[in-house]
């Protein structure tokens, strides 16, 4: 391999690493704390409100804590927890910190925790994407897609 | 060679007499018979439930409410249909949708017979859900469910004829409150009557089964 031959491959290799690495920052990718497997929300008619779920998946040493949702898409975010009650009826509760523990992972399901989007700030239909803002503890923070799927969809 | 010896062995052994054949042939008349008889026992014999039976622990069905354009609807006019009654409220964002999109899956493999089925989301949140609101939120799941809604006095009526527990909670700042509720539903023969329950545990194969003998009873 000639010297100059070389230097080209050397400069090529190392823009196209700081390419990546700026791709990656733009996206968060580097420092996004969980993985999110298989976000999609649920449709409701009338502006009613609806839910949003996914799978968090924390691949880290650490356990890291969700404590914060958000959208630009929503005026209002919460993480709730469907439960049943000992007489068998169905409630729900406000879910303050999630934890997602080292290794593990917590699923955002139907009939479990799920994100409860209320007074969407412009009208969304089934096909369409709204974005959702993790919020951890430690200060990171990851965007969503989730994509809009029709009300009887099953999971 | 020697597993030939062993087969040729059995052959020999297993030769037939005429009389043999005669008995061999009377049993199998009689086996044939006695099936045919089963058969004809079991066509005129209870069908198998796969979920749990409720006739004749509930009110036949019996309710007068409002549903899409302010109409009143009442149970007269789902007469010849199998109804599944569900109570609930359209600001559940979970418990509910869940529900009624796992009746619409439901609904989607009955196929042709899901025409003689109907899904009444009946709400217990007659504060909020207008009869276009409930309807609108029914609709959304198929073209068989239908939203109904009472006055809060009719509710706590139709609640307590079948047994349903329901409360609003507390509300919050912005005035939001959440609504517990029971979470089965129950199923209404097309005369009616009440024949079964549906719990959030049970699968949607056997749901399809009980509601496929429901919809066309065998004679």
């Amino acid at each position: 391999m000639t010297f100059p031959r070389f230097l080209a491959l050397a400069l090529g290799l190392s823009l196209s690493l700081a390419f990546s690495n700026a791709h990656a920052a733009a996206t968060g990718a580097v420092s996004a704390p969980v993985e999110t497997v298989k976000p999609w929300v649920r449709w409701m008619p009338a502006n009613l409100p609806a839910a949003g779920y996914v799978t968090l998946v924390n691949p880290s040493k650490e356990d890291v804590v969700l404590a914060g949702v958000s959208s630009p898409d929503y005026a209002e975010v919460m993480l709730h927890e469907s439960y049943t009650a000992a007489d068998g009826s169905a409630g729900m509760r406000m879910v303050d910190r999630l934890t997602i523990p080292a290794g593990g992972r917590v699923a955002l399901a139907p009939g479990g925790y799920h994100l409860m989007l209320m007074d969407a700030r412009h009208r969304i239909e089934p096909g369409d994407t709204v974005v959702i803002d993790l919020a951890f503890a430690d200060g990171r923070h990851v965007s969503v897609r989730f994509p809009v799927k029709p009300a009887n969809t099953r999971s | 060679m020697s597993s030939r010896a062993g087969l040729g062995n059995r052959r020999s052994a297993g030769v037939r007499t005429e009389g043999d054949r005669a008995r061999r042939f009377v049993f199998a008349t009689l086996l044939v018979m006695l099936l045919g008889l089963l058969g004809a026992c079991s066509r005129h014999a209870a069908e198998t439930w796969d979920l749990t039976e409720i006739r004749g622990y509930l009110p036949d069905l019996g309710f007068s409410l409002k549903t899409g354009g302010n109409r009143t609807i009442t149970a007269a006019d789902l007469r010849g249909k199998v109804v599944l009654l569900y109570f609930g409220y359209t600001h559940c964002p979970d418990v509910c949708p869940t529900t009624m999109a796992k009746m619409a899956g439901v609904l989607h493999e009955l196929g042709a017979s899901a025409d003689g089925v109907r899904l009444l989301f009946v709400s217990v949140d007659p504060k909020r859900d207008t009869p276009a609101l409930v309807e609108a939120y029914a609709k959304a799941f198929g073209p068989q469910c239908i939203g109904a809604v009472g006055t809060a006095a009719e509710t706590e009526d139709l609640a307590r004829k079948y047994r349903v527990a329901y409360e609003a909670l507390k509300p919050d700042s912005d005035g939001n409150y959440d609504v517990m509720h029971s979470k089965g539903i129950y199923v209404f023969d097309g005369r009616g009557r009440a024949r079964l329950l549906i719990s959030d545990t049970d699968k949607s194969q056997a749901i399809v089964h009980d509601l496929r003998q429901l919809v066309s009873p065998r004679a």
